[in-house]
């Protein structure tokens, strides 16, 4: 219910019921078995090599921190690979995409959390960003 | 690399050429103004701009706000660091209006160490945003003043925004690309990882200069003045990221330990020599782990005295 005090943004999921609660199990059922998904709700998945950045301990969605240990693990975790050495390795043996890993992917919507990308896709939420992040687009530089 | 009026005084060096020297203050853990003026006093004259560290290696110390209010306050040009680590969206972006209104100009925007490398493992980090994030929070409140919400800001910050990198982390593929995304956010200078693998730094420049990033962003690569062979393998073996040849230990610990610290002293110096012949490479950001007094000693021996300093403030 949308009234004029409800400061929800449309980017905010409503509760999963029924036929959406039904796709949310099977994404999460799926892309958690196969790629240890966490569920952000906008998913760049294909984007980093099918590795998913939200398994980073500091979340980077635009490539490994500068704490990556000489032989590949990660700063925070020694005991395992970086997350975003696998994207980069991963994504080099994607035929597709490939060029993703240069792209600025936007901060995340953290509303979006544990509700299913598919349904946000599909609906556009995944695609909003703060209008000033919208507004820096390409072209408009001052250098 | 910019039409613009320069914004700050590293920012007029680095446009006009001139080779740069900025170093790292050893931020202090004390309430009393004199701890920063006294390193101000020393390094005065011998760098261009003094970077403020954001709670390094995950340990708090004085605000990197406040130390660089302070270093203004004895005619020091300060290089504001914020990590993403400790502070959300909210809190940067006050911080980037807090610096300049407080005097700043130049501030370097990184991830940050995480909390489990410093003394408070127990504590909650926060990245809300990464750093490529904040860079381009920081070009939008520059070049279009606004908040990344969109709200007005009373006036664009004149900000000179600069990034890290780490030519020598893996995967070492990816690092130029990621220079490149940084620049793409808005980075305008960025200051590497401590060189001292001088063969990975001149792949990483080649590199970035094939994205034709060498026109489009100043590199500061990083050079450390090691005090004693103990410091090297602390380096090494304690600091996530950096590459410490075993070549570069066995030098030190080939000298008795009392000519361990002119060993050092050598071992940058011909660094920064190297440094200086590879093309793309702007200036040299100095560290030393509480020896201020080598960096002094380094940018003399190293020629590099004296510093255009006159157009400041």
């Amino acid at each position: 219910m949308t009234t004029k005090l409800d400061r929800r943004p449309p980017a905010s999921a409503p509760e999963a019921k029924g036929f959406r609660k039904a796709i949310l199990l099977v994404e999460r059922g799926t892309k958690e078995a196969i790629w240890d998904c966490r569920m952000c709700g906008q998913c760049i998945l294909h984007s980093t090599g099918l590795s998913c950045p939200m398994r980073c301990p500091k979340s980077l969605r635009n490539g490994p921190c500068g704490g990556v240990l000489q032989n590949g693990n990660c700063e925070v975790l020694p005991d395992q690979p970086c997350v975003w050495v696998q994207a980069w390795e991963g994504s080099r043996r994607l035929p597709l995409w490939r060029d993703h890993m240069e792209h600025v992917q936007k901060p995340v919507d953290w509303r979006l959390q544990e509700t299913s990308s598919w349904e946000n896709l599909l609906t556009g939420r995944d695609r909003h960003a703060p209008a000033g992040w919208l507004a820096a687009g390409e072209g408009d530089r001052e250098r | 690399m910019s039409g613009l009026p320069a914004r700050s005084h590293l920012h007029r060096l680095l446009a006009s050429g001139q080779f740069v020297v900025t170093a790292e203050l050893q931020a202090t853990d004390s309430p009393d103004p004199e701890s920063v003026y006294r390193l101000a006093d020393l390094l005065r004259g011998s760098v261009d701009a003094v970077n403020c560290t954001d709670n390094s290696a995950a340990h708090p110390h004085i605000s990197p706000l406040a130390a660089g209010h302070l270093l203004l306050d004895r005619g020091v040009e300060p290089i504001v660091q914020l990590a993403c680590r400790d502070r959300n969206r909210l809190a940067l972006q006050a911080d980037l209006v807090g610096a300049v209104a407080l005097g700043a100009r130049n501030v370097c925007l990184m991830t940050g160490d995480d909390v489990t490398a410093g003394d408070h493992p127990e504590a909650k980090p926060i990245y809300d945003i990464d750093a490529i994030h904040a860079i381009q929070i920081a070009r939008i409140m520059r070049d279009r003043g606004i908040y990344v919400s969109g709200r007005r800001l009373d006036r664009p910050l004149p900000l000179f925004i600069g990034a890290v990198e780490n030519p020598f982390a893996p995967p070492h593929d990816f690092r130029p690309m990621r220079l490149g995304k940084k620049v793409e956010a808005g980075a305008e200078f960025v200051q590497t990882q401590i060189v001292f693998n001088l063969a990975t730094m001149r792949v990483f420049m080649a590199r970035s200069g094939d994205l034709g990033l060498l026109d489009r962003v100043f590199i500061l690569p990083s050079v450390y003045v090691c005090r004693s062979a103990g410091a090297a393998r602390y380096l090494r073996d304690m600091v996530p990221g950096i590459d410490v040849p075993d070549s570069v230990i066995a030098r030190i610990e080939g000298v008795p330990s009392e000519r361990q610290a002119d060993e050092g002293i050598r071992i940058a110096l011909e660094i920064v020599e190297e440094l200086r012949e590879m093309r793309g490479v702007a200036g040299v950001h100095l560290i030393s782990i509480k020896g201020d007094e080598s960096i002094v000693r380094l940018v003399e021996e190293a020629g590099l005295l004296p510093r255009p300093g006159a157009g400041f403030p």
